[in-house]
C-alpha cells in the first residue's frame, strides 16, 4: 500500500465542522486540504465514466461505455491510437495525461436524475474521479452539470441534445461536444425546403417533456422561416408506447408533413405505427406524404428497421463521415468491437481525448485551468472536421449531418445515407439567443472545489 | 363523424392488447387466488418468441464476397439463410415473411409450458400465503424475466414485422361513404382485433361448453365442495394457469408487428392491465374484457386534439382517473360479482 | 430509559451507535486496496442508507402495522423533495424551513390521497395509491412543468437558480443547502494508516434525525394506538363489530408514514438540492416496498437494514466491471480467470437489476419475515449448537 494512493482520494469541502477539532493522536493524519477536488498525486489518474447501463437506453450506455474505454487505451499508449494521430493538437503523446496513467470508474445512470447524480457522486466521492463523461439524455445531463460544477469537477456532456444544456442550464464547469435542437432544426430546414417545397403544412407529435418542446420550438421556427405552416403540435405522453390513436388524425387534418418529435423508444413506435397507417403510400394536398425525424441515432434506426427508409433526419456524427479523423476512428473501434461506432460513441471518445489534450495543454487537471484551456479551442481531426469549443456557452460548433434512411441498405450498418454535410455556419447561433436562456443565461464561476 | 369513427377503431385495437393481458391475469386470479405480477412478463415472453423464431428462420451461413466491402473494407460476409438454401431462395424469403404467424405455433406449447412450469415450480408454494407475499414474489420473478431476456437481446426494441401482404392499410372511409383518407386503419392491426376476438370467444367457449371448462367454473365458485366430490380441481387449474399463459403469450406475439417488443414492455402494461381488471371487476372475465376495450376506447378519444386543448394532460391521467372513480363508486367492479373482495 | 423498556432501549442504543459509527463500520477495507470496491462509507451513500431508512420505518407504520400496502407512496417522498426545493428558492439554503415544510406538504397531501383511498381495502387500496402517484407522476414530469406554470421543470429536475429570489440569502452564508452556516457537504476526512473515513455534515443531520424518527416509531409501535393498528391488520371485521371504527386509526397511521416520506424526500433535497418526478414513479414506490419486505414487514430494525441492502446494490454492485473482476481472479490461470469472469458477468454493473431480483425471490420465497428473520434464525442456530442437540430438542421458545 504505497502513501501515495491513500491521499488520491481528495475532500469535497472542508467546511467549518471538519474545524470542529477532534483532539488527535499524532498517528492520525487528517489529510491537508487539496488544491482542487480529487487531485491525482499518484501515479495515475482516474476518470469517471456515467452511462445508463439499466433501463430502455443500456444498449447506446454500451456503445458509449465501448468507446471511452477506446479512447483511454489510445490515451495510454495501446492499440493503434486512433484519433491520437490525426487530431490536430498533438500535446496527447500516448504515455497517459500529464504522464500518468489513465484508469476509470464506472457507473450506471439508470437515464434517471437522481440515480446519475448518486452514481456521480460516487464516482467522485469515493473513487476520486476528476472528471464525469457520458449520458444518454438530456434530464441527465442538466443534473450531472449541477453536480459536477458544485464538486468542482470537469463534466464532458454525451448524448445531449436540448437547447438548455448549453443554453439556460449551461455551467462553467459543464461541456458538450454533441449537437442541439436549434442546430437540427436550422440544419434540416433547408434541406426539407429543398426536397419537400417551401409550401408545406406540418404536423408535430412532440413527446411531452423539455426536450420535446425544445425540439418542437426550434423545428417550428426554422421551417416557418421558409415559409412552412405548422398545421397542430400535439403532445404525447412520454410513457406512451403506442401512438395509433395520435398518428390517425393526421392524413385528416389537412398536412402533408409529419414531424415525429421523439426520441428513443418513443421514436421507434411512433414511427412505425406511421408506417403502419400507410402514411408513406399517401398523397395530401396534392403532394407525397412525408415524415421527418429530426434526432436520429444507429439504435433507433436499428430499432425502427426498415420502416425508416426515406425518412429524414440529423445526426451529429455518422461513420461513413470520409474524413482522416473518421477514418482512424471508425478503424481501430471497428477492428476492435467488429461493428462501426454510434454518434453518442464519437462523441463520447472525443470528449475523452478533449478533455485529456485540455489538461495536457493546461499542464494541469485543475477545472478551472481545463475549462480555460477548451474555451475557444479549435481542432479538427476528431470525426467530425474543423470544430469549435465556443468560449461563452461553451458549446461545439461543427457541422451537421442531415441523413436519410437509405433505401437499399446493403448490410445492417449503413441503412442511413448522408443526404447533406450542412456547414457550421448556418447553425450558428448568437450566445444569448432567446432558446438559450436569452442575455440572462450565464456560465457562472469555474469551480476547482478548493 | 369520421373522427369518432376512427377513434372507437383506435380503441378497440388498444383494448384487444388490455382486454388479453386483463383475461388471463383474471383467469388466474380467479381459479388460484394468486395475484400474478409477472403476467406483464409472460405478454413479453411471449412476444420474443416471434423474435427467436424469426432469428431462426434467419440462421445463416456466411460466405465471402470478394467484389463487395465491409464497412472496415474487408472482402464483404454475406449471410444466407439456410431456409433459403434448402427451400429455394423465394419459399425461404416468404417464409421469413411469415415468421410471425408461423411464431403463434411455436408458442403455444411454449407458454403452455412456461405457465405450467411457473405455476409448478413456484406459485404453487403461495396459495396459502397473503396476496401482499403472491406480488412480491411475482415481481421479483418479473424482474428476473425481463433482466434474462434483455441480456440475450438487448435493451434496444427489435422489428417483428408482419408479412408484406398484410402490410399497409385500408381505406375503411371510403367503403362507409365517406371522403378518402378519412379513416385509414392499418391491416394488421385490424387482424389483431380479430384475432383477439377469436381468442377471448375461444376461451370463453372452452368453459361455457367442455366437461372440463364446467369443472373449472365450478371450481372457481366453490373450490372446496368441488374438491370434496372427488375432483382434483389443482390440476385443473394448473392447466388454467398454462392457457392465461398462453393468452398472455399469443397477445404479445401477435403485437410484435405494432410497437417492436423490448424487454421492458411488460412493465409498461403491467400497472395498466391491473387497472384494467380491477375496473371491470376482480375475478370476473366477461368484466375484464369489456373493462379493456372500454379503456382502449376512452384512452383514444382522451388523446385528441379537441380533449387534451379542454383539459391539458388528461391524455397521461385518464386511465387512472377513471379507475379512482370506478373504485370510489362501484368497488366490485363493473361487472364483479357482489362480495367478491368487495370491501 | 425515555419510556422504552429495556429490550426497546438496548436497540435503540444499538442503532444509535451503529450509525454514529457507521463511517468507520461501512469502510472496513484499506482505501486503494482491491477490496474498496466494497467500501460504502462515503458521503453520499451514507446518506441515502440513513434517509431510506426513514422512508421505509415510516412505510412500515403503515403495512407492518396495518397490513395496506401502498404503491404511492413514493409520492410523498416526491412531494416533500419539491416543497424542500423550493423553500431552498424562495427563502434561502437553510434546511430547517425547508424539512419542515415538505413534512407539512406531505401531511396534507396524504391526508388527502389517503382519505379517498382508505375508503376501500386489500388490492383495491394498492391500485388506488397506485393510480395517483402515477397521476402524480405524469403530472409532474410533463404538465406541471410548462412554460407558464413551472412547478417542477420537468424532466431535468427542479433546482435553485442565480435568479431565484432566495430572500433570506447572505453571501456569508454557503452557496449550498446548510443548517444555519454549517453546510452539508462540509466533510471532515481522517486517515489511520491505510484507512481513510469520512465526516460529513449531513449525513449526520440525517442519522440524528433518524435516531429520532426511529425512536418515534418504537413508541407507535408500543403504544395503545399501534395496539389499534395491529387489530385492524388481523381482523377488521371483529374490530367494527366491538363498535370501533378503524378508519381513523388507518387514516393516522397513512398520514404519518406520509410524513415520514415527505421527510425523506425533504432531506434528500437538503443533501442535493435537485428534485426530480422519477421520485414519484411507481418503481420508486415498489421500491419502498422491496426494502420494508426484504429487511422483515413490522419489525422494527427490518426496514432500515432492507434500505441499505437495496441501495448498498445499487451503488455498489452497479459499479463493478470487466475489468475489476479481470483483477480480481487475475491471480488464476488465463483460460480460468476468463472463465470466472463469463461466469460473474451476468450478475454485476449492468446486470445488477437480475441480482436484486434472484435475492429479492429467495427472500420472499425462503425467509418470510425478511432479513430479521434471518438473523433470528441464524442466532437461534449458534445458541442451539452451543447448548448441545439433546438440549435443544426439549427447549421450546415461548409465544412471542
Amino acid at each position: 500500500m504505497s502513501n501515495n494512493e491513500l491521499t488520491r482520494r481528495g475532500l469535497l469541502r472542508t467546511g467549518a465542522v471538519a474545524g470542529a477539532g477532534v483532539a488527535l493522536p499524532t498517528i492520525f493524519t487528517a489529510s491537508s486540504a487539496a488544491a482542487y477536488t480529487n487531485e491525482p498525486t499518484g501515479a495515475t489518474v482516474t476518470l469517471g465514466f456515467n452511462v445508463p447501463q439499466t433501463g430502455p437506453y443500456a444498449d447506446e450506455g454500451n456503445d458509449e461505455l465501448l468507446a471511452q474505454q477506446l479512447a483511454v487505451e489510445h490515451l495510454n499508449g495501446m492499440g493503434d491510437g486512433g484519433c491520437l494521430n490525426t487530431f490536430t493538437s498533438k500535446a496527447l503523446k500516448g504515455n497517459g495525461i500529464l504522464g500518468k496513467k489513465v484508469t476509470f470508474v464506472t457507473g450506471d445512470t439508470q437515464t434517471k436524475s437522481d440515480a446519475a447524480r448518486a452514481s456521480a457522486k460516487s464516482m467522485i466521492e469515493k473513487d476520486g474521479a476528476i472528471m464525469i463523461n457520458g449520458g444518454s439524455s438530456s434530464g441527465v445531463a442538466v443534473a450531472v452539470q449541477g453536480l459536477c460544477q458544485d464538486a468542482g469537477v470537469i463534466f464532458m456532456a454525451g448524448l445531449t441534445h436540448s437547447n438548455d444544456t448549453t443554453g439556460k442550464d449551461r455551467k462553467k464547469n459543464g461541456f458538450r461536444h454533441f449537437f442541439n435542437a436549434y442546430m437540427s432544426a436550422a440544419a434540416l430546414a433547408p434541406v426539407l425546403s429543398k426536397e419537400m417545397g417551401a409550401d408545406r403544412r406540418a404536423y408535430h407529435l412532440t413527446a411531452d417533456y423539455t426536450w420535446g418542446w425544445t425540439q418542437q420550438e426550434s423545428i417550428a421556427a426554422a421551417t416557418e422561416a421558409m415559409g412552412w405552416e405548422t398545421v397542430n403540435n400535439v403532445l404525447t405522453p412520454l410513457a406512451s408506447t403506442d401512438f395509433s390513436s395520435y398518428i390517425a388524425p393526421v392524413l385528416n387534418s389537412g398536412a402533408d408533413v409529419l414531424v415525429l418529435n421523439h426520441y428513443g423508444g418513443n421514436m421507434v413506435n411512433s414511427l412505425t405505427n406511421a408506417i403502419q397507417f400507410g402514411l408513406l403510400d399517401k398523397v395530401a394536398n396534392g403532394k407525397d406524404f412525408k415524415i421527418v425525424v429530426p434526432l436520429y441515432s444507429e439504435l433507433m434506426a436499428a430499432g425502427a428497421g426498415e420502416n425508416i427508409k426515406g425518412v429524414l433526419g440529423s445526426m451529429n456524427y455518422n461513420w461513413q463521415l470520409d474524413n482522416e479523423g473518421s477514418k482512424a476512428f471508425v478503424k481501430s473501434f471497428g477492428e476492435k468491437y467488429g461493428k462501426p461506432p454510434s454518434n453518442s460513441a464519437q462523441t463520447c471518445y472525443a470528449q475523452v481525448l478533449l478533455y485529456a489534450d485540455a489538461c495536457e495543454r493546461a499542464g494541469t487537471f485543475n477545472p478551472c485551468g481545463v475549462a480555460e484551456a477548451l474555451e475557444g479551442f479549435e481542432f479538427d481531426g476528431l470525426g467530425n472536421g474543423k470544430t469549435l469549443y465556443r468560449a461563452d456557452d461553451h458549446q461545439c460548433f461543427k457541422d451537421v449531418l442531415v441523413v436519410r434512411g437509405a433505401q437499399n441498405p446493403s448490410n445492417a450498418y449503413d441503412t442511413l445515407e448522408i443526404v447533406e454535410v450542412t456547414p457550421v455556419e448556418q447553425v450558428m447561433y448568437a450566445p444569448d439567443h432567446p432558446m438559450f436562456g436569452g442575455a440572462e443565461a450565464s456560465l457562472g464561476e469555474c469551480n476547482s472545489g478548493a | 363523424m369520421d373522427a369518432i369513427i376512427l377513434q372507437i377503431l383506435n380503441g378497440l385495437d388498444k383494448g384487444s392488447a388490455y382486454a388479453l393481458i386483463a383475461l388471463g391475469l383474471t383467469l388466474i386470479f380467479g381459479t388460484l387466488g394468486v395475484v400474478n405480477f409477472a403476467h406483464g412478463a409472460l405478454f413479453m415472453i411471449g412476444a420474443f418468441c416471434a423474435v427467436t423464431v424469426q432469428r431462426l428462420l434467419n440462421l445463416s451461413f456466411q460466405t465471402v464476397d470478394e467484389t463487395q466491402k465491409d464497412f472496415l473494407g474487408n472482402p464483404l460476409k454475406v449471410d444466407t439463410p439456410y431456409v433459403e438454401a434448402w427451400f429455394g431462395p423465394e419459399v425461404g424469403a416468404t417464409i421469413i415473411d411469415w415468421s410471425v404467424p408461423l411464431a403463434v405455433v411455436f408458442a403455444i406449447p411454449i407458454m403452455l409450458a412456461v405457465g405450467y412450469a411457473m405455476e409448478r415450480g413456484l406459485i404453487k408454494h403461495f396459495y396459502k400465503r397473503p396476496h401482499a407475499d403472491q406480488i412480491l414474489v411475482t415481481f421479483g420473478l418479473a424482474i428476473v424475466l425481463q433482466e434474462i431476456i434483455k441480456y440475450f437481446f438487448g435493451a434496444n426494441p427489435i422489428q417483428t414485422p408482419e408479412p408484406s401482404a398484410l402490410k399497409g392499410s385500408l381505406d375503411i372511409g371510403l367503403m362507409l361513404g365517406f371522403d378518402p383518407n378519412a379513416i385509414i386503419y392499418p391491416i394488421w392491426r385490424l387482424v389483431y382485433f380479430a384475432f383477439s376476438v377469436v381468442i377471448i370467444g375461444g376461451v370463453f367457449a372452452f368453459l361455457q361448453f367442455t366437461t372440463f371448462g364446467m369443472v373449472v367454473r365450478a371450481g372457481m365458485a366453490d373450490r372446496e365442495t368441488v374438491g370434496l366430490l372427488g375432483i382434483n380441481i389443482d390440476k385443473r387449474f394448473t392447466i388454467m394457469f398454462g392457457i392465461a399463459a398462453g393468452v398472455a403469450g399469443l397477445a404479445g406475439v401477435m403485437y410484435g408487428p405494432l410497437n417492436p417488443p423490448n424487454y421492458h414492455m411488460g412493465m409498461d402494461f403491467l400497472v395498466l392491465s391491473f387497472v384494467v381488471v380491477v375496473v371491470g371487476g376482480m375475478g370476473s372475465l366477461p368484466g375484464a374484457v369489456a373493462a379493456g376495450f372500454l379503456l382502449g376506447i376512452l384512452e383514444s378519444f382522451a388523446s385528441t386534439t379537441w380533449a387534451t386543448t379542454t383539459i391539458p394532460g388528461i391524455n397521461q391521467i385518464i386511465i387512472y382517473l377513471v379507475a379512482i372513480i370506478i373504485l370510489l363508486t362501484r368497488p366490485r367492479g363493473l361487472l364483479g360479482r357482489k362480495g367478491v373482495m368487495e370491501d | 430509559m425515555l419510556g422504552l423498556d429495556k429490550k426497546d432501549t438496548s436497540l435503540l442504543i444499538i442503532v444509535a451507535i451503529l450509525t454514529l459509527l457507521a463511517p468507520f463500520i461501512l469502510n472496513p477495507f484499506p482505501a486503494g486496496s482491491a477490496m474498496a470496491q466494497f467500501n460504502a462509507g462515503y458521503p453520499d451513500l451514507m446518506q441515502r442508507f440513513v434517509i431510506f431508512g426513514i422512508f421505509a420505518i415510516g412505510f412500515n407504520i403503515l403495512f407492518g402495522l396495518t397490513g395496506y400496502l401502498s404503491f404511492g407512496h413514493a409520492a410523498f417522498l416526491g412531494v416533500g423533495s419539491y416543497s424542500a426545493v423550493w423553500m431552498f428558492k424562495l427563502l434561502s439554503y437553510n434546511v430547517i424551513p425547508a424539512i419542515a415544510l415538505s413534512v407539512v406538504v406531505a401531511a396534507l397531501f396524504s391526508l388527502l390521497i389517503g382519505y379517498v383511498s382508505l375508503r376501500r381495502s386489500g388490492i383495491y387500496f394498492s391500485i388506488l395509491t397506485l393510480a395517483f402517484a402515477q397521476m402524480s407522476f405524469a403530472l409532474a414530469y410533463s404538465v406541471l412543468s410548462n412554460p407558464k406554470f413551472n412547478l417542477t421543470n420537468g424532466e431535468t429536475g427542479l433546482q435553485v437558480y442565480a435568479d431565484d429570489p432566495q430572500i433570506f440569502h447572505r453571501d456569508s452564508l454557503p452557496d449550498m443547502p446548510h443548517l444555519f452556516g454549517l453546510s452539508m457537504r462540509s466533510t471532515y476526512k481522517l486517515d489511520i494508516g491505510a484507512w481513510s473515513f469520512d465526516f460529513n455534515a449531513g449525513y449526520y443531520l440525517c442519522a440524528v434525525i433518524m435516531m429520532v424518527m426511529f425512536y418515534l416509531a418504537i413508541r407507535i409501535f408500543r403504544s395503545p394506538f399501534g395496539m389499534m393498528l395491529r387489530a385492524v391488520k388481523s381482523n377488521q371485521q371483529r374490530m367494527n363489530y366491538t363498535g370501533l371504527n378503524p378508519r381513523p386509526y388507518t387514516l393516522a397511521a397513512f398520514v404519518i408514514s406520509g410524513m415520514y416520506a415527505g421527510l425523506a424526500g425533504g432531506l434528500m433535497a437538503a443533501m442535493d438540492p435537485l428534485a426530480g418526478a422519477e421520485r414519484m414513479q411507481w418503481t420508486a414506490s415498489g421500491e419502498v416496498v422491496l426494502m420494508t419486505i426484504l429487511g422483515g414487514a413490522g419489525t422494527l430494525i427490518g426496514p432500515v437494514l432492507g434500505a441499505g441492502f437495496i441501495k448498498y446494490f445499487e451503488n455498489i454492485f452497479s459499479k463493478i466491471n470487466d475489468t475489476i473482476l479481470h483483477q480480481w481472479f487475475s491471480f488464476l490461470p488465463d483460460g480460468l480467470e476468463d472463465f470466472m469472469v463469463f461466469i460473474v458477468h451476468p450478475f454485476i454493473g449492468k446486470g445488477w437489476h437480475l441480482t436484486l431480483g434472484i435475492l429479492f425471490m429467495l427472500v420472499v420465497i425462503f425467509l418470510p419475515g425478511g432479513l430479521v428473520e434471518g438473523g433470528q434464525r441464524l442466532g437461534k442456530w449458534i445458541r442451539n449448537r452451543g447448548k448441545g442437540a439433546a438440549e435443544a430438542k426439549t427447549k421450546h421458545e415461548p409465544a412471542e
